[in-house]
């Protein structure tokens, strides 16, 4: 999956003079490179949560999946638009993932690559394609905030990151921003009664655990704000936040 | 744990060399862990797909063969296969009449089937799905991802498959697999949990004396946990539930006593012994059975119980000649 052509007669680069806000697919696959590591670090941990209500299988699966999105990446460093590189990472994951996370994780990223068109993003792009990645999210799964799905970090990062921008803050304080909402999201999974996927077939017996899904979803969001915004003081990566 | 493995992440398609070489008239591509049958396509017959998370074998590459599935699409352990496999499965088996897919209702399942009925029709094939959610454990579908497919899959496979096999049409087929769906029920318990070769350890606690109503086949814990209790009263929260929900008096029923997958058969025969009894007394018809371990949940130790109730077609269809790895009568 190279998209050769871009490679060799490729226009200036307007994002390589620092511009302020411009993202580049260089830095989507940074962001892609840094979940792909998170999801190994706590690969155990997304799996124990998922054994507690669900079957066992998330932490291996998204892992399987991520490898096989890096593998991808190596494969093609020339890959210089955003659209192409989001939907080669979203089609990876839709191939080798399986079970619900792969449709789900796979359509976020191919809606986001199909709102992303331009050759470098801006903050306010960026967003946009998120919202639209949750919007596909939501008609694949069926699903609404509050069900204990992965949905629960992802709309509040995706809020949070909207009324971040619109008050005028910068990338990186506003994906800070959407790092601590989708992390509050997740830890409010726990109290929830899960009315999606297999975690809901416990009922009420899944009150008290934290969601396998909401938690992979707050580490693509870490990710995003350690890769893609500025670092922050008090920034920690990779703390999954399930004692 | 102790397994009969070479390597946990090489289980599923080990397997599959095995399938490969116990039965020649299988087609296994490892590449896609896709099983389809030998003479696959069959041109101008509706083809049926099936498959989903590896784990309950025979389920259900076994069920492939002459009277029952074109083909079966194996995913990793309890994870629902991939839209690429079902569309390979897909591409192989269609004849030109359209292909139906059999879908357990899981999430995972759902999802990936319908990403490839998207792309097989993008390819010019006819494909039809029917969702198979027999479990009444599962009761308030308003707040759930709705009932389960478990053991009543084994019998949409193979009256569907029949009805295939008679030149039905496509649309015909979905529609008596969505009536066998509509009018089957199961219900299900564990003694014990399973393990996940590559997790290594069991996926939920049971502790000894206690045993785990209305479970499903992926190691998922069920809705309520009991003391441990003698088959006969085991037997009756098996069946209350069913019967509870759909009425199978004055209809001939076919009675489906599955195995999880560690239950010793003769385990098997006390619990059918029980639960025949139950049904006599309830002036239940059961004209035909299944007795063994057919939609297991790797080493769970447990059974299920699958109701339908029938009709003399259906009767008809399940007497038809099946001819696959597991299932094989009439031929």
């Amino acid at each position: 999956m190279t998209d050769s052509g871009e490679g060799h007669a490729a226009p200036p680069d307007p994002a390589t003079d620092e511009e302020a806000g411009e993202i580049r697919a260089a830095d989507l696959g940074r962001w892609l490179r840094e979940f792909a590591r998170l999801v190994r670090a706590n690969r155990d941990l997304l799996t124990a949560l998922d054994s507690a209500i669900g079957d066992a299988d998330h932490g291996l699966n998204l892992d399987r999946g991520m490898t096989a999105v890096v593998i991808e990446l190596d494969a093609a460093p020339r890959i210089s638009s955003p659209a192409t590189l989001l939907r080669t990472a979203g089609m990876t994951l839709v191939r080798t993932v399986g079970g619900a996370s792969g449709p789900l994780y796979g359509t976020l990223l191919m809606r986001m690559a199909a709102a992303c068109s331009a050759p470098t993003l801006s903050a306010e792009e960026l967003a946009i394609g998120l919202r639209a990645g949750l919007d596909g999210v939501t008609a694949r799964g069926r699903a609404r905030p509050g069900e204990k799905t992965l949905l629960d970090a992802l709309e509040p990062a995706c809020a949070a990151l909207d009324s971040a921008l619109a008050e005028g803050t910068s990338l990186g304080v506003a994906l800070h921003a959407a790092r601590a909402a989708a992390d509050a999201g997740r830890d409010a999974t726990t109290a929830m009664v899960a009315r999606k996927g297999r975690a809901s077939y416990l009922g009420e017996r899944s009150v008290g655990h934290q969601d396998p899904g909401a938690t992979s979803m707050a580490l693509l969001v870490t990710a995003a704000a350690t890769s893609l915004g500025e670092p922050a003081d008090s920034a920690t990566a990779g703390a999954p936040g399930s004692d | 744990m102790k397994k009969l493995v070479n390597d946990p992440a090489e289980l599923v398609t080990d397997a599959l060399r095995g399938m490969a070489a116990a039965h020649p008239r299988l087609r296994v591509d490892l590449a896609s862990k896709v099983v389809v049958r030998a003479d696959a396509p069959t041109p101008g017959r509706v083809a049926l797909v099936s498959g989903g998370g590896s784990g309950h074998e025979p389920l259900h590459a076994g069920f492939v063969g002459p009277g029952m599935l074109d083909a079966a699409c194996a995913g990793e352990v309890f994870t629902s296969p991939v839209p690429d496999q079902i569309l390979a499965a897909t591409t192989a088996v269609d004849g030109g009449a359209g292909v139906l897919y059999v879908v357990k209702n899981y999430t995972g399942d759902v999802m990936n089937f319908e990403m490839a009925a998207e792309f097989a029709a993008d390819a010019g094939i006819e494909v039809a799905s029917v969702l198979v959610d027999d479990d009444v454990a599962v009761q308030d579908s308003t707040w759930t991802a709705g009932r389960r497919g478990v053991g009543g899959t084994l019998l949409v496979e193979k009256l569907a498959g029949a009805a295939a096999a008679r030149g039905r049409s496509l649309a015909e087929v979905a529609d008596l697999a969505r009536r066998v769906n509509a009018a089957v029920r199961s219900m299900g318990v564990a003694l014990t949990s399973c393990t996940v070769p590559a997790v290594g350890h069991p996926t939920f606690d049971l502790p000894e004396d206690q045993m785990e109503i209305g479970i499903g086949i992926h190691g998922e814990p069920g809705r309520h946990r009991v003391p441990l209790a003698p088959g006969r009263e085991v037997a009756a929260m098996l069946v209350e539930p069913i019967l509870a929900d759909l009425d199978l008096t004055g209809a001939p029923v076919i009675l489906f006593l599955n195995g999880m997958g560690a239950t010793p058969l003769i385990e098997l025969y006390v619990m059918y012994h029980e639960v025949a009894a139950l049904l006599s007394a309830a002036g239940v018809q059961v004209v035909r059975n299944l007795v063994g371990p057919y939609v297991t949940s790797l080493d769970m130790a447990g059974c299920s119980v699958t109701l339908l109730r029938a009709d003399d077609e259906l009767v008809q269809l399940w007497d038809a000649p099946v001819d696959t790895p597991a299932l094989r009568w009439g031929v």
